[in-house]
């Protein structure tokens, strides 16, 4: 039968790769500081998300192991997040159409043309 | 308890004895009997709510009660009711007792953490209890801003923190079971080996673990506002009511799928077993399962379409919700093809089951028109919506509650309840049941208002009948209380399988020991797997026994 | 650390819990049921972004200034103490992956105790207490009358702090039960419980950690980089 007692220590990630995320995660918390004090119009939202991102991949790949971990866990993370874009995406697809009364919809141009047919 | 000469074996119940052994176990399925004390307490305080709203109703102008106190019952009912019995009821009794068993585990994955969340629970019982001595809260079961932050002056805080305890312990249950589901399996339990009920409960704990902490963070908030006075959702200083109501929703409306699925689970166990047929369409109830759990998450809008939500948004949610009920009528097909040709037998879990099947269906259709953009504007607020939810809830959840109860008490007490009594009692039930919600739905039609406790006389006739089948329904729920009590001591013994049923929790004693099985199970067959008749050369003989 | 029993039944290794067929099934199970924790976690926090998030797009102005009262400085550094907070926490770890005495885990997990009761000691020290000195904390006494320049987006930077409190507010109070679950790593380890073929509690406490870093992650775009600082 197959050993029981013995678990290896799973997988070990160098000590080198943890210090080059480490700084790596220091210089993109640099860079989203620095890039706040240029005017970048409306793109200072999306680019300081995306290094966010970006830090949050680092974060989740080497420091808590899912580069090494089984598909089960990515899929429970991936849903994890997945169900906040369905929480957020359909909130706001009503907070923002509250007033699309005011500028009428496409269909409601075409109706009188319709209604002349008829 | 076990003074019979049969009984020579320990089992979980007289394993250890005294109160610490029950209060500091981390056996599973004392920990589900410890649940079943707690909900059946519970049941006992919404239902009470009920039978006072009930006898208020009788008058139209009110028998009973203030106006003020009506709303402190119906949001009583309502609050105790959902989070703190439909929404434990299957789950953390049955679901504790047997998902080990079903799959062949000796426990769940955490057991210390499934003690701590039946404290949790507790905790969060005593909270409510704590709301409704003091008074209890007004505001429906709903806690709609501004009314809930600003205005009301009831215990609000307090019974939103008992909420939110209660809703961990949720979490935590959840979280026991999609482990154990996903790592426990015996050898040779496969997915697609697994009972029906297994699934079902692993869909419902998807639900647990992904929609329970919104409703946390919802009450909340909710509570900070009201604390400290500050407007998330006060319009007055920028708020958005219909911000609470979304993030409540969003919880809320998985939550009714938390509260039909499990039910669901059982019927799917209780008609193969009483058809002595293998389930029809395995895996498509299996997917229709998980499939109720995703879609359910993506309809929440349609509780909110005349609450100011915009016009689009209902749209969406209205397709959407017509969809949900795509999986479920699957359910209910499969159901009946299994009965097609099965020999089916009528006892008392079996009656539950079939109840569960007729007014499943018409509290499910009656969700279609509440859907429907259009005839929900007319329907929104009425009866209407009260008799399509107790349908559901207590013509599907709870009648598959007692038939799971009555199913499995044999293997949980090692004893036999007297199956005249049972079915007497779940006819009563179906008889009170329809006599009190029918009308309901003839008066939201006519458009009598929910919440009301005042209503225009020419609806008198409709709301005695209801009462009058309230009493009814009460009646067929205290006669199983009395006879399974009594079972408990002076029942007949009932063997490793009463039922003649499959699946490896009738492998086990009854009651199972405290490993719940004597050597570990290795399965190799599929679930359901009932003998088939020897098939008839002659095929249309008359008499012939047919598959 | 496993000692074999002499008398042919499968060895237990310390820490192993009997609902479990082996440790490998043990620290599966025990690692799903953290990131599903975790899971829950992600929607906890997701309420309060979804409404963040509703009320930024409907409030821009007001959040932008909402936004600038807040000294960037403060939350830079505290998103730097976080990230070293982090390393060491996987540090932590890795000492008991490699079969390290219990004297360097629990070094690196003091140190990680010390950096997070840093960040909020910073936080308490050089925002919060600033931040009700200024009057910007927000409930009955919010300083509308200290800043006529808001205009018609008074409300909205009111709204705004609401969600800069609750929400670094939430976050600190998962950084207190961080340090709490760490302490008892400490004594844990200091008892000898841990070893390269038993550490899951380390692990999986380490995954908690690292999660609240990836909210601050957030939170600190979010609340401190608005608009720009331009």
């Amino acid at each position: 039968m197959s050993d029981h007692g013995e678990h290896g220590p799973g997988h070990i990630v160098p000590v080198g790769v943890y210090v080059l995320v480490f700084l790596a995660l220091m210089a993109g918390t640099a860079l989203t500081t620095w890039i706040a004090y240029i005017n970048l119009g409306p793109w200072n939202t999306p680019v300081a998300l995306t290094i966010a991102v970006c830090k949050m991949l680092l974060v989740v790949l080497f420091f808590m192991h899912v580069k090494y971990a089984t598909g089960l866990t990515r899929v429970v993370i991936i849903c994890g997040f997945f169900w906040l874009g369905i929480m957020i995406t359909l909130s706001l697809s009503d907070e923002l159409t509250r007033h699309w009364e005011l500028n009428p919809a496409p269909w409601n141009v075409i109706l009188p043309f319709i209604h002349h047919l008829f | 308890m076990n003074d019979a000469p049969a009984a020579s074996s320990v089992n979980y119940l007289n394993a250890n004895y005294g109160i610490r052994s029950w209060l500091l176990t981390t056996d599973h399925k004392r920990i589900g009997l410890l649940y079943l004390a707690v909900i059946t307490f519970m049941f006992l305080i919404g239902g009470s709510a009920a039978v006072l709203m009930r006898l208020h109703l009788v008058e139209p102008q009110g028998a009973l009660v203030e106006p003020d106190t009506y709303n402190k019952l119906f949001s009583t009912h309502g609050i105790v009711m959902v989070f703190f019995f439909l929404v434990p009821s299957i789950p953390a009794t049955l679901g504790n007792f047997l998902i080990p068993i079903m799959i062949g585990a000796r426990d769940v994955a955490f057991p210390r953490l499934n003690l701590m969340s039946w404290y949790i629970f507790v905790a969060g019982c005593t909270l409510g209890m704590i709301a409704i001595l003091s008074g209890g809260v007004d505001t429906g079961w709903t806690f709609y801003p501004p009314y809930s932050s600003l205005y009301a002056h009831t215990p609000v805080v307090t019974m939103a923190m008992g909420i939110f305890v209660a809703g961990f312990s949720s979490i935590l249950t959840g979280l026991n079971f999609v482990v154990t589901i996903h790592k426990m399996r015996a050898p040779g339990m496969t997915w697609f080996r697994l009972p029906l009920f297994i699934w079902a409960l692993y869909a419902t704990s998807l639900i647990f673990i992904l929609g329970t902490p919104v409703i946390a963070v919802t009450v909340l908030l909710l509570g900070l506002e009201r604390l400290f006075h500050v407007g998330i959702f006060d319009p007055a200083v920028g708020g958005d009511p219909l911000l609470f109501q979304h993030l409540f929703w969003f919880y809320s409306h998985p939550a009714v799928y938390i509260m039909i699925l499990p039910s669901m689970g059982v019927i799917s166990e209780l008609i193969t077993a009483f058809s002595r047929k293998k389930v029809f369409g395995y895996s498509m109830i299996a997917f229709s399962s998980l499939a109720i759990a995703i879609i359910s998450f993506i309809v929440w809008g349609h509780h909110m379409f005349v609450t100011g939500q915009s016009v689009y948004a209902g749209l969406v949610f209205s397709v959407l919700s017509f969809m949900v009920a795509i999986p479920s009528a699957i359910k209910v097909f499969n159901w009946t093809a299994t009965l097609y040709k099965g020999s089916i037998s009528y006892q008392a879990p079996m009656l539950y089951a079939l109840g569960f099947i007729g007014l499943f269906t018409m509290g499910g259709l009656t969700g279609l028109f509440l859907a429907s953009l259009a005839t929900d504007v007319h329907l929104n607020g009425t009866y209407f919506v009260v008799a399509h939810f107790h349908y559901i809830m207590v013509g599907g959840a709870l009648m598959g509650y007692l038939g799971g109860i009555h199913f499995w008490w044999p293997k949980i007490t090692g004893r036999m309840y007297p199956d005249l009594w049972a079915r007497l009692a779940a006819a009563i039930v179906f008889v009170g049941f329809n006599l009190t919600f029918f009308p309901q739905f003839v008066l939201g039609y006519l458009g009598m208002p929910r919440r009301y406790a005042v209503y225009p006389a020419e609806f008198q006739v409709l709301n005695v009948m209801s009462s009058a089948g309230a009493s009814v329904l009460a009646v067929g729920y205290v006669i199983p209380l009395v006879y399974l009590i009594w079972s408990m001591r002076y029942g007949p013994e009932a063997g490793r399988n009463p039922w003649g049923a499959k699946g490896l929790e009738w492998t086990t004693p009854s009651p199972p020991p405290t490993e719940n099985f004597e050597t570990p199970p290795i399965v190799t067959e599929d679930a359901y797997e009932y003998p088939v008749a020897a098939e008839s050369t002659y095929p249309n003989a008359p008499g012939v026994a047919r598959v | 650390m496993s000692e074999l029993a002499a008398h042919g039944a499968h060895a237990h290794p310390p820490g192993f819990a009997h609902q479990f067929e082996d440790m490998a099934q043990q620290k599966e199970a025990g690692t799903l049921g953290m990131w599903a924790f975790l899971v829950t976690e992600i929607l906890f926090f997701g309420g309060m972004f979804t409404a963040y998030i509703i009320y930024r797009s409907l409030h821009l102005p007001g959040f932008i200034t909402g936004s600038h009262l807040l000294v960037v400085k403060f939350g830079a550094i505290n998103t730097a103490v976080l990230i070293c907070s982090s390393l060491t926490m996987a540090l932590a770890i890795r000492s008991a992956q490699t079969g390290k005495g219990r004297g360097t885990i629990i070094f690196w997990l003091i140190l990680t105790m010390i950096l997070g009761a840093t960040f909020l000691g910073l936080k308490f020290a050089f925002e919060w207490s600033k931040d009700y000195a200024e009057h910007i904390v927000p409930g009955a006494y919010f300083g509308f009358q200290y800043h006529p320049s808001w205009g018609a987006n008074a409300p909205y930077v009111q709204m705004f702090m609401c969600f800069y409190f609750f929400m670094t507010g939430l976050h600190a109070l998962h950084m207190v039960v961080g340090l709490g679950i760490l302490a008892v790593l400490v004594g844990m380890t200091a008892a000898n419980k841990f070893s390269s073929q038993y550490y899951t509690p380390l692990e999986i406490s380490g995954l908690y950690w690292h999660f609240v870093d990836i909210v601050w992650i957030f939170l600190f775009p979010l609340l401190y980089l608005i608009g720009g600082r331009y």
